[in-house]
């Protein structure tokens, strides 16, 4: 096959296209069923986090004690001055970063280059792993200064109770990515895909995850830091 | 190129059959067996539950008389009964048993397209059924806290099973939803993209869209229940406060501060009420197809239906604060959640008057399975009628807290669903075991059961009027009750009891019919449906031997003109046999 579509699907454009795909027998939707599979839980999954944020942001405003002000909370020393944010802005580099050269990873498996795979898909993993460092880093850093889930010194106890939840909940998401990541990149390596029909969507689906797991921190960053 | 679909590709995969008794039947990846495995262990823990039930009933028809029924134990059974009837019988058995078995075999499917996850879904449901054992027989016994297991009081001293049942129950959940996630984006895919060829969305049978409709319910509601136990193992174990407002316990401030308990209720309740329709969209499905088949007759309304089904999954996630009007959240809420709820009753409404239309001037067989059908009937309206009072925020607050809501949620999500269970699992029998059951002990079952429940929850309403709270122990000194009341419970205890011994004719019955039944024939009602239509019966591993069944016409060809039979299965060819009439060509 030199010939590449990476999605099939409706002949007709627009609402047609809609309408034909869910009358068709056999499938609603030209994907392998792994990929069909993998939305769905992100769907599923959107809720888990859309419940963690919703309920933060719930208890953010019912809690009576002042909350703190994270541009205060989260800065960085640097050069003398503390910089807001500056940690979270490398963090959210290196993420988006990270879904960049996933995104390259899929182009290749397509082309069924498999060194350029594996290579884009081991970056990506030394990217989310170094985000999840640098969490680490961030959690150290806060629970030196007396933030714990149950209180902290700068205000409400439910800061500390959200963010070591929230952030812990999105950091297992990426941890799981980066075993996901490693796991099939060694296996695009090793040519286990060839055996199975050269077949690399696999790719694209670990793509799926990896680039849910970025959009997801975008609305933790939002939400959480910016707000 | 498109991906092309698993029945138009040349070689298939190929199925290993499994050969040992382990790989057959305990580590089976095929969906019929984790199917019997699914319904065998929710039936199992059922029991329990029905157990518990018993007890309950035996303190309050006879108050004081049973030393083993204390308050605190009382509380503990009536939480491990809710909560066990809810999700671990009634969501497993619909969507990991019935789920199981149907969605494949009605699709014309080999299996669920993923079939070792499958394998693992019924594995850690096990799982959380034996955390949720345990929690028995731990320091202090399981939690007592009501099932829906409200803080502060679900995790406050004072309450029963506060130190060690509440984390085992909260665990116990979590371990459910994951197993539940494995299962539900199965059947979800399978639904989508493995059916077989002809088989489009719209000649699915009803079945099958319940199913699917309240498996997506049920991906989407689960997050919201392991979310709130997520943060209330928190609250619990490392003292955060995001449902504990600031509160002292039996002169002791344990430390909380500023949480909301009225957020527990919130998330709680957006899993709550779909989850109410992830047990009856099932028994939607499978009832409309258990009338359909038994009346001869095709279901009355078959898009409609469909869509009835769709638009109940839609609104079940805008309705959840009608379980909340006495909560003391905003009273604006309260009419928006009303006006949700009482949209419901439209779709709900046509699907009841489309069995009743199904049944009209059909050609009714009163088999076992046609008579647990037809009770869903009269029950689902009966319990259905009671949710429009306390849909209503003026009716509700009265009657909250009141036997009236006990009676109605027995009767629409209790009594209902288990009618169908049952329907279904006479009507599916001979599919599974190849062995036929005793008609005559049916019947009996039945007309016990159906008869019997009606005697235990009738009189409730009366005893709600009354204003007789629920999930008290013991009523004590309470004037504005008459004398009679007690008398009432005694009589619901003694119909309970009776239903419940009423259940060991359909054991009898079950495992004379694996041990001593006839053989079935394969398609004994005459069916239309795929799975009827297997090659072998029962149905071996792959379902379908050599070749794939192609499907011509919808699911509900019954008494077609001009044609001998007074069926004709979906695998027909259209040169064979009238075209019926298939809506599933004409738009």
């Amino acid at each position: 096959m030199s010939e590449v579509v990476l999605d099939g699907g409706a002949e007709a454009p627009g609402k047609d296209g809609f309408v034909e795909d869910w009358s068709k027998d056999k499938q609603v939707f030209g994907v392998p069923w792994g990929k069909a599979m993998m939305w769905i839980f992100l769907l599923s999954d959107t809720f888990i986090f859309s419940c963690f944020l919703v309920g933060y942001m719930s208890v953010r405003i019912a809690t009576t004690d002042p909350w703190p002000s994270p541009s205060e909370v989260f800065a960085l020393e640097a050069f003398g001055y503390p910089v807001p944010l500056l940690l979270i802005a490398i963090m959210t580099f290196v993420l988006i970063t990270s879904s960049g050269t996933m995104a390259l990873a899929v182009n290749m498996g397509y082309r069924k280059d498999r060194k350029k795979t594996f290579w884009l898909m081991l970056a990506t993993a030394l990217l989310g792993a170094t985000f999840v460092g640098m969490q680490a880093f961030e959690w150290s850093k806060l629970i030196a200064e007396g933030v714990r889930p149950w209180e902290n010194p700068f205000g409400a106890a439910q800061f500390g109770s959200s963010f070591f939840m929230i952030t812990g909940f999105h950091g297992m998401h990426v941890s799981a990515g980066v075993i996901y990541l490693l796991v099939v990149a060694f296996r695009v390596k090793n040519g286990f895909y060839e055996k199975r029909g050269g077949n690399y969507e696999i790719v694209e689906i670990t793509g799926l995850y990896w680039h849910f797991v970025d959009l997801v921190w975008v609305f933790i960053f939002a939400f959480f830091y910016l707000w | 190129m498109s991906y092309v679909a698993i029945a138009d590709r040349d070689h298939e995969q190929e199925h290993h059959d499994p050969q040992t008794f382990l790989t057959k039947y305990i580590w089976s990846q095929d969906h019929k067996v984790i199917a019997v495995q699914y319904g065998i262990t929710a039936i199992f823990v059922g029991l329990i539950a029905l157990g518990l039930s018993a007890m309950m009933r035996l303190q309050l028809g006879f108050p004081n008389q049973f030393s083993f029924i204390n308050p605190e134990n009382y509380y503990q059974f009536i939480t491990m009964h809710g909560m066990i009837m809810v999700i671990y019988l009634l969501t497993a058995l619909f969507l990991g048993g019935f789920g199981n078995y149907l969605i494949p075999l009605q699709c014309g499917s080999r299996d669920m397209v993923f079939p070792y996850l499958n394998m693992l879904s019924y594995w850690v449901y096990l799982l959380s059924v034996i955390i949720l054992i345990i929690s028995f027989f731990v320091p202090g016994g399981s939690t007592g806290a009501g099932w829906t297991l409200y803080p502060p009081q679900a995790i406050m001293q004072g309450t029963p099973g506060t130190d060690w049942g509440i984390l085992l129950m909260l665990a116990s959940l979590a371990v459910f939803i994951v197993a539940f996630t494995m299962g539900g984006l199965n059947y979800v895919t399978t639904v989508l993209q493995a059916r077989c060829q002809g088989m489009t969305l719209m000649r699915m049978p009803l079945s099958v869209w319940g199913i699917f409709i309240a498996t997506i319910l049920g991906l989407l509601a689960f997050p919201a229940l392991l979310v709130s136990a997520i943060m209330m193992l928190f609250d619990k174990t490392l003292m955060t406060s995001f449902f504990m407002p600031a509160i002292s316990s039996m002169g002791v401030d344990p430390g909380y501060t500023g949480g909301s308990p009225i957020l527990f209720q919130h998330l709680f309740w957006f899993f709550g009420h779909p989850e109410v329709y992830i047990v009856a969209l099932p028994a939607f499905g499978i009832v409309s197809d258990l009338l359909s088949t038994h009346a001869r007759k095709n279901i009355f309304g078959y898009r409609m239906m469909v869509w009835a089904i769709v638009a109940i999954g839609g609104l079940s996630f805008i309705v959840w604060a009608h379980h909340m009007y006495v909560s003391g959240m905003n009273p604006y809420f309260g009419f928006f959640f009303a006006t949700t709820t009482l949209i419901i009753a439209v779709p709900t409404a046509i699907k009841v008057y489309n069995w009743v239309l199904t049944l009209w001037q059909g050609n009714i067989h009163l088999r076992v399975p046609m008579l647990f059908a037809i009770g869903f009937i009269f029950t689902f309206i009966h319990g259905g009628l009671t949710g429009l009072f306390l849909g209503n925020v003026t009716i509700d607050l009265p009657l909250s807290d009141t036997y009236f809501v006990v009676a109605h949620f027995h009767m629409v999500m209790g009594v209902s669903p288990v009618l169908v269970v049952f329907g279904a699992i006479y009507h599916w029998w001979p599919k599974i075991t190849g062995k036929m059951y005793n008609e005559t002990l049916g019947k009996w079952h039945f007309w016990m059961t159906f008869l019997g429940t009606y005697a235990i929850y009738l009189p409730m309403h009366y005893l709600g009027f009354a204003g007789v709270p629920r999930r008290y122990f013991a009523m004590g000194n309470t004037e504005f009750l008459p004398d009679s009341a007690q008398d009432l419970n005694a009589a619901i205890t003694i119909s309970a009891l009776f239903v419940a011994l009423t259940q060991i004719l359909f054991f009898v019955n079950m495992i004379w019919s694996l041990w001593k039944g006839p053989k079935s024939d394969p398609n004994p009602w005459d069916a239309t449906t795929l799975e009827w239509q297997t090659p072998d019966h029962p149905p071996k591993h792959g379902n379908w031997g050599h070749e794939l069944p192609v499907v011509h016409r919808w699911a509900y060809d019954y008494s077609v003109p001009g044609y001998e039979e007074d069926f004709i299965p979906q695998n027909v060819p259209a040169d064979k046999a009238p075209a019926g009439r298939d809506h599933g060509e004409d738009h």
